[in-house]
């Protein structure tokens, strides 16, 4: 049998399982003799104790099976006579053998090498045998220790107490998870790049100027991975063009929503510019490369500006900073509104105007925490990849002219990506390298950000 | 500034002549501000309803009452700092110097500037306390070179009574002071801006014993160079620094008198009640 | 107090001519400050009014296509074929046997000269068929069908296309009708822009979302309630919080990245499948569950815990009989807009690879698939004009589908949050 009905024939006899627990632990409970019940716990957790008893040490046991299964398999084949006829060559050995597994489990059909073919029957034998094994193994497991649960039933059994420190551990693996995530994410980067760092020496680059990936290194020993133009293109249209867009339109509207506007109108308004963040990016983009890109052009070209192309950073610096301007705004909310209103009131109470207050004395104040919702509109900004990629381009330019196309990390991490994913290419392998860069350089933004703003809201608590 | 006024107010004031003033309780001099049949509500409900005062240069006027009873509530009337409030709602008629402070083509900037107001809890700026005292001239443009703004900022200083213990930190933070030279420095700031009144809403309920003291002791030099309002709940406090008390409660005003009348032979019922301790 | 030093100011001349010009540039400068922050609301709101007319303006017509009418002689063409052939499972096969194709092309021709097969779209012939197995009857009579044109002069009859196709568009202009493109919404991608339809992609999206829940909500929530009521105090648990705030901030290509490298190199999982996509997005989408789970469960006040505690529940029981469920609206709604991002997000799918060519739906989770931003993605790439109005028609049916998304979080918070 497959392994997907195994799992469920196991969950099917934990089912029978719980039936019988309970069923037992009911039967206890009327035994008592005062209106309390003789139990510890209700019956209901005494099922839970013998499902879970049934279900759990199968389930790992299948589990660990499943990981180690396929190398003995694989040894049983081995052994078999056909084995004697294949090369000695590790990698075309490997190749027959991964084929054969391939027809042997049904992915594939035809063999293109004849001797796959071939090594197909033993392998079949030695995956049902083992499954045959396995399944036994799990099913004797299931009702051993379904029935050590049983009979383990009595009254002052603390069943429920058991069912909740399983609980317990299980909502705590579920909070592992995300270290596990993080820690994988670092890890996998790391270990990729550092296989990149050895092809290319770290040096080159992240001080590298020319950006023109090659997958062999050309005649003078150059790689072509410098990244600085990258990291231009992604600082330009993320931290200065999108910003220049974001923060007066989102601080002002922060403002003036905070501080002007009716409650009514703030009440609707707020919600349409969080809509402006819920817009997916590659709609932005499309909107960036279809209408706002080619305006943009036409513009440079009538004003006479030179080397406007039809992708340019100004296009998807404009977008990126109207699609930021949720982030700003709502962060300078938050500060604005953390103020006491003791200092608004004390400045008001002294004869300035509103706007005179707001500059002098609420902005002041709310100041780290607008500088902490800056720095993390930047990050989101220099992390965003489809706008970049469907407006801005693929040139590596290091140029300042907001209306030529210039590339930035996002953009060529996908690049790199598309088409052969080979694993020892360098070409592969440096979307790694920019991944690692993008992902410390994102992480030390928020970072600083969330202490400024900590700082800050310590100062009025 | 305020013996020259006081020359010529009998020509300007219309409440020595006004007949309605001469009934008003204990108006000896000309006063200051006055408020004729002021209503206040939040929304629906009323908060004061019907108060009629007059406030003086020469005295310290106290306001007292329970919680709740609508005193702070009156207080920023007197500098239209209710308008901050959208719910709220004034009618009546107030006055500073004969004009109408309600009226449209009042100036509620230049009001606030001759009205200053010390609130209950310190609030000095985030700024220096140089800057914290600079603030208001500035932005009223009373001081036209940094010589001269120095010297406001160290005459306030200087009237609040927190010079010396300031003049050698004056870039330090205001926030670092302690709480009692806060307020002080608060005082300092309304001064500054050279009020005419400054209404003061229980400026030392957040302060210990000793900064209380000198608070009050620095009432008593202010008096007479500024109209001074003061709401407290201490009474106490109203009898040491008050020339002039008026008891609010639930919104109405009961009784306005001479401190010393007010405590000792109040007329009306809920006064002598409140006085001895029965309610508040 | 000294004073000396105290000299005597000057009393401020608040009515004096000086006085009053500042107050009234105080004033003029207050109005300009207002007005720059009413300004920039209107322009920031514009923009997203900009945008969406400019998407629903182009898309609109991605919804329609131009037809020409066709009329096709089934008996004369067919040699007399019956109804009966094409009833039941075996209609289809039948049908193909038949050579539909060639059948639609030759009456193409006889109507409409010898090139009059450039008229038409290349696909048209499957809209006679499917009209052939719904009503058999058809193949006894003469019928008229208007089948879709070709791309090019779609695009010259609804805009302005290449001089050809203009050319063709004057020399039939009275006969031309509009319908509504039913195929866009049932059919997968294809290389002619007439033929593409959104179901392919929007299946794919389906999929991947589904497993995205499975995996993202129990872990999330779990998760949450582990952090709000029962982490202890110490480095675990610091820990535990520091990577879930980095992994909300981490950018979506990250998760690509960790897709490509532990899903697809690391464990083998199939390429493109709606698997790795669903369990990539799990990841990304948990954080945002934690987040807004553990403000819903803070908001549930203590003393609902201590009522509970009180009457000798135990911690677990306080926590799933009592608190879940009254966190759980706050819980859903954070969810559903954590889906919400997910839905639209497209690079870190590129990454692992959901970015083939579906002609077909598909049917589990390894198959391969993609999803819709990534086929608007896809058509956005594409030369052939008549695909700008099919990608933002694709563009309004996610936002629509987001709307309803975002429609439904709001309703289930206003229904039944409750203020405590």
């Amino acid at each position: 049998m497959t392994s997907t009905t195994l799992l469920f024939l196991v969950l099917g006899l934990g089912l029978v399982a719980w039936f019988f627990g309970r069923l037992k632990a009911a039967s206890l409970q009327t035994s008592g003799t005062s209106s309390r019940s003789a139990l510890h716990s209700l019956p209901t957790y005494h099922g839970w104790y013998v499902a879970l008893w049934a279900i759990v040490p199968a389930a790992v046991f299948l589990t660990v099976w499943s990981f180690v299964s396929p190398a003995m398999i694989t040894d049983a084949a081995l052994t078999s006579s056909a084995a004697s006829q294949l090369p000695q060559d590790g990698f075309s050995r490997a190749a027959i053998l991964s084929e054969a597994r391939a027809i042997a489990y049904g992915y594939q059909v035809n063999a293109f090498n004849p001797l796959s073919q071939s090594m197909v029957e033993p392998y079949r034998e030695a995956i049902s045998y083992y499954q045959m094994i396995g399944a036994v193994a799990a099913l004797l497991l299931v009702f051993a220790c379904g029935v050590y649960a049983w009979l383990r039933i009595k009254p002052d059994l603390r069943a429920r107490t058991k069912i909740e420190r399983v609980t317990m551990f299980v909502l705590l693996l579920a909070s592992l998870i995300a270290i596990v995530t993080t820690v994988g994410i670092f890890l996998s980067l790391v270990f990729e790049s550092a296989r990149f760092f050895s092809m290319v020496s770290p040096i080159d680059f992240l001080f590298g100027t020319e950006w023109n990936p090659k997958a062999v290194a050309g005649p003078r020993g150059e790689t072509g991975f410098g990244a600085i133009p990258l990291f231009w293109g992604t600082v330009f249209i993320g931290a200065i063009i999108a910003m220049i867009v974001a923060i007066p339109l989102g601080l002002l509207s922060a403002i003036y929503l905070t501080q002007y506007a009716p409650a009514k109108f703030r009440s609707w308004m707020k919600p349409i510019l969080e809509v402006l963040a819920g817009v997916p990016t590659v709609v932005y983009g499309y909107f960036a490369a279809l209408t706002v890109a080619p305006a943009l052009r036409d513009f440079a070209v009538s004003i006479g500006i030179s080397g406007a192309s039809s992708e340019s950073a100004l296009a998807a610096g404009v977008v990126m900073g109207i699609m930021i301007i949720p982030f700003v705004s709502s962060m300078a909310d938050d500060s604005i509104a953390a103020v006491p209103n003791a200092m608004r009131d004390g400045s008001l109470a002294m004869g300035a105007t509103q706007s005179e207050t707001i500059k002098k004395v609420l902005i002041p104040a709310a100041l780290p925490g607008v500088v902490g919702g800056v720095l993390l509109a930047v990050s989101r900004a220099i992390g965003e990849t489809m706008i970049v990629v469907m407006a801005a381009g693929l040139a590596a330019n290091m140029t300042a002219n907001p209306f030529s196309s210039v590339t930035t990390v996002t953009t060529q991490i996908v690049q790199l990506l598309t088409g052969d994913q080979e694993f020892d290419s360098p070409k592969t392998l440096a979307a790694f390298a920019l991944g690692l860069v993008l992902f410390i350089v994102t992480l030390l933004l928020n970072l600083i950000a969330l202490r400024v703003v900590k700082k800050y809201r310590e100062a009025y608590e | 500034m305020n013996d020259d006024l006081k020359m010529q107010e009998p020509s300007e004031s219309v409440d020595m002549t006004d007949s309605a003033t001469t009934d008003m309780p204990g108006a000896t001099s000309a006063p200051k501000m006055t408020a004729r049949n002021v209503d206040v509500f939040y929304g629906e409900k009323q908060a004061i309803k019907n108060v009629s005062i007059d406030v003086s240069m020469d005295n310290v006027t106290a306001f007292i009452g329970p919680s709740g009873c609508g005193k702070s509530t009156f207080l920023r009337c007197m500098n239209r700092m209710n308008d901050t409030i959208p719910i709220a709602r004034v009618t009546g008629e107030i006055r500073l110097e004969g004009d109408d402070i309600y009226a449209p083509h009042m100036d509620v900037v230049q009001l606030r500037a001759r009205v200053g107001m010390v609130f209950q809890k310190p609030n000095p700026f985030p700024k220096s306390i140089y800057d914290n005292i600079a603030y208001g001239p500035r932005i009223h443009g009373l001081a036209t070179s940094k010589d001269e703004l120095d010297h406001i900022v160290e005459s306030s200083l200087q009237r609040a009574g927190l010079w010396g213990e300031v003049k050698d930190r004056l870039q330090d933070s205001g926030t670092a002071l302690s709480g009692g030279q806060q307020q002080r420095l608060c005082i300092a700031r309304a001064i500054a801006v050279d009020p005419e009144v400054i209404l003061m809403d229980e400026p030392c309920s957040a302060l210990d014993p000793i900064a209380t003291a000198k608070i009050e002791e620095l009432i008593h030099e202010l008096r007479g160079k500024y109209a001074i309002v003061i709401v407290t709940h201490n009474m106490q406090q109203a009898a040491r620094v008050s020339q002039k008390t008026a008891f609010f409660h639930l919104g109405t005003l009961v009784e306005y008198g001479e401190t010393t009348e007010i405590f000792t032979n109040p007329r009306e019922e809920k006064t002598r009640d409140y006085i001895t301790g029965r309610y508040g | 107090m000294n004073s000396l030093t105290e000299a005597k100011r000057q009393p401020t001349d608040w009515q004096g001519p000086a006085m009053q010009k500042r107050i009234a540039r105080r004033y003029a400068a207050e109005r300009r400050f207002k007005a720059m922050g009413f300004g920039a609301i209107l322009l920031s709101a514009g923009f997203l009014a900009f945008l969406l007319v400019v998407m629903v303006g182009n898309g609109f017509r991605g919804f329609t296509q131009t037809e020409l009418p066709l009329e096709i002689d089934f008996p004369a063409a067919t040699g007399g074929a019956s109804p009966s052939e094409f009833e039941g499972p075996n209609g289809n096969t039948n049908l193909q046997a038949l050579g539909l194709r060639d059948i639609v092309d030759s009456s193409i021709e006889i109507q409409y000269g010898d090139d009059g097969t450039e008229l038409f779209s290349p696909g048209g012939w499957t809209t006679v068929s499917a009209m052939i197995l719904a009503d058999p009857k058809i193949v006894e009579q003469k019928v008229t069908f208007d089948l879709p044109v070709a791309s090019d002069i779609d695009v010259a009859y609804k805009d302005s296309g290449n001089d050809e196709a203009e050319a063709k568009v004057a020399e039939y202009s009275n006969q031309f009708s509009t319908g509504f493109n039913w195929n866009f919404l049932s059919n997968s991608d294809a290389t002619d822009p007439m033929q593409v339809g959104i179901w392919g992609a929007f299946k794919g999206s389906l999929i991947t979302m589904i497993v995205t829940l499975l995996l993202a909500f129990p872990v999330g929530v779990l998760t949450a309630l582990y952090l709000e009521e029962y982490a202890p105090t110490n480095r675990l648990t610091d820990l535990i919080e520091v990577s879930i705030n980095n992994l909300a901030a981490v950018p979506s290509i990250i998760f690509g990245l960790l897709g490509l490298a532990v899903f697809l190199n690391f464990f083998g999982m199939p390429r493109s499948g709606a698997l790795v996509g669903g369990l990539t997005l799990a990841l990304m989408t948990m954080p945002v569950i934690v987040i807004s789970g553990r403000n819903a469960v803070k908001a549930v006040p203590p003393s609902i815990r201590e009522a509970a505690l009180g009457i000798g529940a135990s911690p677990l029981q306080v926590v799933f009989h009592h608190v879940l469920p009254l966190a759980l609206p706050g819980i859903l709604t954070g969810t559903i807009i954590g889906m919400a991002r997910a839905l639209g997000e497209t690079a870190p799918l590129l990454m692992i690879g959901m970015r083939a060519f579906i002609a077909t739906p598909p049917s589990g989770i390894t198959d391969p698939a993609t999803v819709l931003p990534v086929q608007i993605f896809l058509w956005s790439d594409e030369v052939d004009r008549g695909f700008v109005e099919k990608t933002s028609a694709a563009i309004i049916v996610l936002l629509l589908f987001l709307l309803m998304m975002n429609a439904l979080a709001i309703y289930l918070r206003n229904r039944f949050e409750t203020r405590w």
